[in-house]
């Protein structure tokens, strides 16, 4: 049967399980009510758009509204713990304060944000006109914003969750924690869970099906490996997190008896699953900034990162070893002495790959012209900051210290550096150094230095005094300190509380001198240069911002950091060979355009993402409060469905433009964004 | 098929001259990186998944099935002559779906359509013995509330059960599509997709059937 | 494979026809259903006819069988790219090992 030649006509399945399959009709064949959308202005264009990149932005504006979400938690956390018997916060309110903290932090910014990332620059940096599956893209953000609503919208519903972002039964059950907190949890984690379920399954085709003719998987970027990685943790780790929420919801909603501990339930069984996650779940946090800085500190250190292989498999290491050590995080539990040795073994393991990676960035910088920009110096704040976290974390894979720091203010020091120090300042690394590419100005390096600076000072001010809290006997959780408790001199509590409440501030108005660059970006006339960092990969290979397809012509792939060997050849000279410039970013753009491919049809916007994902916090409002609400939500579901697939596959000839003779390329996509 | 425009642009310009050679190590590399469909990878993707899900219902289950306090145990409500001619029922469905595959593959539209709804019958059958089974075990004193055996075993069979549903669902719409014409691409990978996901279902049960049902506690 | 020239195949047949495999015939498939619900029944047999200590592992044998016999025929994977293979069997692989342990801790197997 070797006589096929013609490409495949691949139907846009959905792709997962509730998906009926579509139906291929020629779009003069469409029933008139599932034309597809065609505006290319207005809010339309935004609302029903497949384009990876505008998905991204959106990721991106909505992530970082949850972080100041989020930020302001953390705020109103501190300053209840600023001074002794302190009542900013009931303690009721507080327990909300420090879950939702943590959930909306690590699942509506790190996350999604990191998501905002790959979405936007996977393609761009494997080549491709947009991800595998468009509309399963917007399905995936739709999800996400409805997901973060919902979740919010406990504050006004009788009070959010407030068992703390690891939910531990019996705690979780409704006898401890009546409102409906803890249903919007669960339910609204459970819609961001599909998010990033069906993102993990579209992104990981994406890479291993549309790379550039040339793009071997060694030759991709640190970045898209490291999304490669994240996306495989996500794609397994998810169902499991999933699980434990059904059966908290089946419990608090309809009176199973998972964690009944009357009828004989094992509460370690929610810490298992939720660790089983919740593992892997921080690698999913940390590897995407892992790749963020693995692109950055070559740029600017004007070498190639130093031992490429070492980078992508140490990242793949610590994402298969990372499903064997969840149970450190339950040494307290009384999991039995073979348990605990196992599992502190293979979390020291894990100390291997990551510090390969360490000294993989550390070498990338020796020798280098380093060039301190202040995407470079979040990157290399991330190596700081994200070392001293690495290294409480490998204390705590003793099992005898972690049974003394469990449940204090140590952990939370550990963790916060990691996150943080790690995860935040990674995106921030990637916010410098992408913005220029994404909206074509460069953002103020004056106000990114103070950005950095105070940031910087602000983690350290802030998460540094917790080790010494901790050490002291602070529990994690705590309402109030009581004055009396908070013993004298160098030690005392008191102080070091008072410290880490000026350092949170700090933090505080780093980023709001971030958001304030971002506005005077945005006015700024002056554009970017098209290759501001004189940048090694694909994603800079095309105009600022990218033109809708991407690149005018697919480019062909000879070599790792690609861009840059279009850039510089090697020539020799007395003094041996010598990297010279050959041609500049504009020329090379140039060349592209010259060959660009007359016709380019780009997946056309579609109603059916944004119908389908509000279904779904409809049916979870139905849960709490009535299943009549449920069943109409089922409706809207049913009918997001049968439009999806009964879609036509692109929108109708007449809603594009006539292909314009002989005026460069892909004139015809221009209507259709 | 939104997708497919995208490949053709990405891998192969419209001007066909210049990708003719990009396929000679894989026959049809100039659709994908790989050469596989899409579809079909992020179908196995989501099925490697879903092992991750059923496998925390399957050890949720194994962990409480002897834990039924006062109610009735696995010992004293299970039906295995039922179950077995439920399970072989599923089984004989997965037949008849790649017999709707090839049926498909040969594109002979009129026994794909009847092998389709011969399993989505047989599915039905399977569910509507479910649903019996689940009416039994509630008459027998077995509620979902009852301990935590019933809670965890109504929620393993029960997703189970929503899973063969869905499939039913699908295969019903598959034919009807399929019956109106609607589908003008690859028909038979979205037969063979919507096989795929019905075969992973049977094969769930096939596990079911032995660790729940068969093995003692 | 039958007279298959249409054009509508997709990329997989033209590869699968390269590496010279065949999706199995309906007979094929018929004679590994009659093997699966023969196995069925003598899984079934099991609950009738006392076997002792041989029941489980007797039983789990029977069950690996029958799921591989699936997968494998039915859902082509023995056919088709290892690709696919390895998708399906890193999340399978995972989830053996992951729920194992998990089971482990609660001195599931000692009992």
């Amino acid at each position: 049967m070797a006589i096929i030649e013609r490409p495949a006509t691949v139907p846009a399945f959905v792709g997962d399980a509730s998906a009926s399959p579509p139906a291929l009709v020629t779009p003069t064949a469409a029933l008139g009510a599932f034309k597809r959308p065609v505006s290319t202005t207005g809010w339309k264009s935004w609302v029903f758009t497949v384009d990876h990149k505008k998905l991204g932005l959106m990721y991106g504006a909505v992530s970082l509204f949850f972080f100041l979400v989020g930020g302001l938690e953390a705020l109103l956390i501190r300053l209840q713990l600023a001074a002794p018997d302190n009542t900013v916060l009931s303690a009721d309110l507080y327990n909300q304060m420090f879950t939702m903290h943590a959930t909306t932090m690590v699942f509506l910014f790190v996350m999604p944000m990191a998501a905002a990332f790959a979405n936007y620059f996977l393609p761009l940096q494997v080549g491709a006109r947009d991800v595998a599956f468009p509309r399963i893209n917007a399905l995936g953000f739709w999800l996400f914003l409805f997901g973060g609503i919902f979740l919010n919208t406990s504050w006004v519903l009788g009070g959010a969750a407030d068992g703390g972002w690891f939910m531990y039964s019996p705690n979780s059950s409704p006898l401890f924690s009546p409102s409906h907190g803890i249903d919007f949890w669960v339910l609204g984690l459970q819609i961001t869970g599909i998010a990033s379920l069906v993102g993990a399954i579209n992104l990981i085709v994406t890479i291993i099906n549309m790379r550039a003719p040339g793009m071997s998987l060694m030759r991709m970027p640190v970045f898209a490996w490291m999304q490669l990685v994240t996306q495989f943790l996500l794609l397994f780790a998810m169902p499991v997190i999933t699980v434990a929420l059904f059966l908290l919801s089946f419990q608090r909603n309809f009176g199973a008896a998972f964690f009944d501990v009357e009828k004989g339930a094992d509460p370690l069984l929610w810490q298992h699953l939720f660790w089983i996650f919740g593992h892997p779940e921080v690698y999913i946090i940390i590897l995407p900034s892992f790749g963020i800085i693995s692109e950055v500190l070559p740029t600017f250190s004007r070498k190639p990162l130093f031992g490429y292989k070492f980078v992508v498999f140490s990242g793949a290491a610590i994402g298969t070893v990372g499903w064997g050590v969840w149970a450190h995080h339950m040494f307290a539990s009384g999991l039995g002495p073979v348990s605990v040795a196992v599992f502190s073994a293979a979390t020291m393991l894990v100390a291997i790959p990551t510090g390969v990676k360490i000294c993989n960035w550390t070498l990338t910088l020796w020798g280098g012209k380093l060039w301190f920009t202040t995407a470079m110096n979040f990157a290399i704040g991330v190596i700081v900051l994200f070392t001293i976290g690495g290294l409480s974390g490998v204390t705590h894979a003793s099992a005898p210290a972690d049974t003394q720091q469990t449940d204090t203010y140590h952990i939370v020091a550990h963790f916060h550096y990691v996150i943080v120090g790690g995860a935040v300042m990674g995106l921030f690394a990637g916010f410098y150094y992408w913005w220029p590419k994404m909206f074509g100005k460069l953002l103020s390096e004056r106000l990114g230095k103070w950005n950095f600076w105070l940031m910087f000072f602000g983690v350290n001010l802030t998460f540094a005094p917790m080790h010494i809290l901790g050490m002291q006997g602070q529990p994690r959780r705590m309402v109030v300190w009581p004055k009396k408790l908070t013993g004298e001199g160098f030690f005392n509590l008191g102080f070091w509380n008072q410290v880490a409440t000026v350092g949170s501030f700090t933090i505080a108005l780093g980023v709001l001198i971030f958001v304030i660059n971002i506005f005077v970006t945005a006015k700024k006339v002056e554009k970017a240069p098209l290759d501001p960092w004189d940048a090694r990969t694909l994603e800079w290979m095309t105009a600022s911002p990218p033109k809708e397809h991407n690149f005018d012509s697919i480019p062909t792939v000879h070599a790792l950091d690609e861009f840059f060997h279009r850039k510089y050849e090697e020539v020799d000279t007395e003094d041996g060979p010598r990297l010279v410039r050959v041609k500049s970013a504009e020329q090379i753009l140039a060349e592209e355009e010259a060959a660009g491919d007359a016709h380019i049809h780009l997946p056309s916007p579609s109603y059916w993402p944004i119908v389908l994902a509000f279904s779904l916090p409809v049916i979870a409002y139905g849960v709490i409060f009535n299943l009549m609400l449920s069943v109409v939500g089922a409706g809207i579901m049913i009918l997001g469905l049968f439009g999806w697939v009964l879609e036509p596959s692109v929108a109708d000839d007449s809603d594009y433009d006539p292909p314009a003779e002989g005026s460069g390329p892909s004139k015809e996509l221009a209507s259709i964004g | 098929m939104a997708d497919i425009t995208i490949h053709e642009g990405a891998a192969a310009p419209a001007d066909h001259g210049h990708d003719d050679h990009g396929h000679d190590d894989h026959g049809g590399a100039h659709v994908t990186s790989t050469g596989l469909s899409n579809n079909k990878l992020a179908m196995w993707l989501f099925l490697g998944s879903e092992c991750l899900l059923f496998g925390g219902l399957i050890s949720t289950y194994m962990l409480y099935r002897g834990r039924h306090g006062g109610g009735p145990g696995p010992a004293q409500v299970f039906d295995i002559p039922l179950t077995s001619v439920s399970s072989f029922v599923l089984l004989m469905s997965s037949l008849t779906m790649v017999l709707a595959v090839n049926s498909a593959k040969r594109l002979d539209d009129r026994n794909t359509r009847l092998w389709l709804m011969a399993t989505a019958l047989l599915g039905a059958l399977f569910v509507g013995g479910q649903v019996y089974e689940f009416t039994a075990f509630y008459q027998e004193g077995l509620g979902f509330t009852t301990s935590l055996f019933s809670s965890s075993f109504f929620t393993l069979t029960g997703f189970h059960g929503v899973h063969v549903t869905l499939g039913v669902v699908m295969l019903i719409a598959l034919a009807a599509i399929i019956g109106r014409g609607r589908i003008s691409g690859d028909k038979a990978e979205v037969v063979e997709m919507v096989g795929l996901y019905w075969h992973f279902v049977d094969v769930v049960w096939v596990v079911i059937f032995t660790l729940v049902y068969l093995i003692p506690a | 494979m039958s007279a298959v020239t249409d054009t509508t195949h997709d990329a997989e047949h033209a590869a699968e026809a390269h590496d010279g495999h065949h999706t199995p015939s309906d007979r094929h498939f018929i004679i590994i259903a009659g093997w699966l619900a023969l196995l069925t029944a003598l899984e079934t047999s099991t609950y009738w006819i006392d076997l002792g200590s041989f029941a489980t592992p007797l039983l789990l044998i029977m069950m690996t069988i029958k799921f591989f016999m699936i997968i494998l025929v039915f859902m082509h994977l023995k056919y088709d790219s290892k690709l696919f293979s390895v998708m399906f069997y890193i999340g399978l692989g995972l989830a053996i090992l992951v729920y194992s342990v998990f089971l482990a801790t609660f001195q599931f197997f000692a009992r």
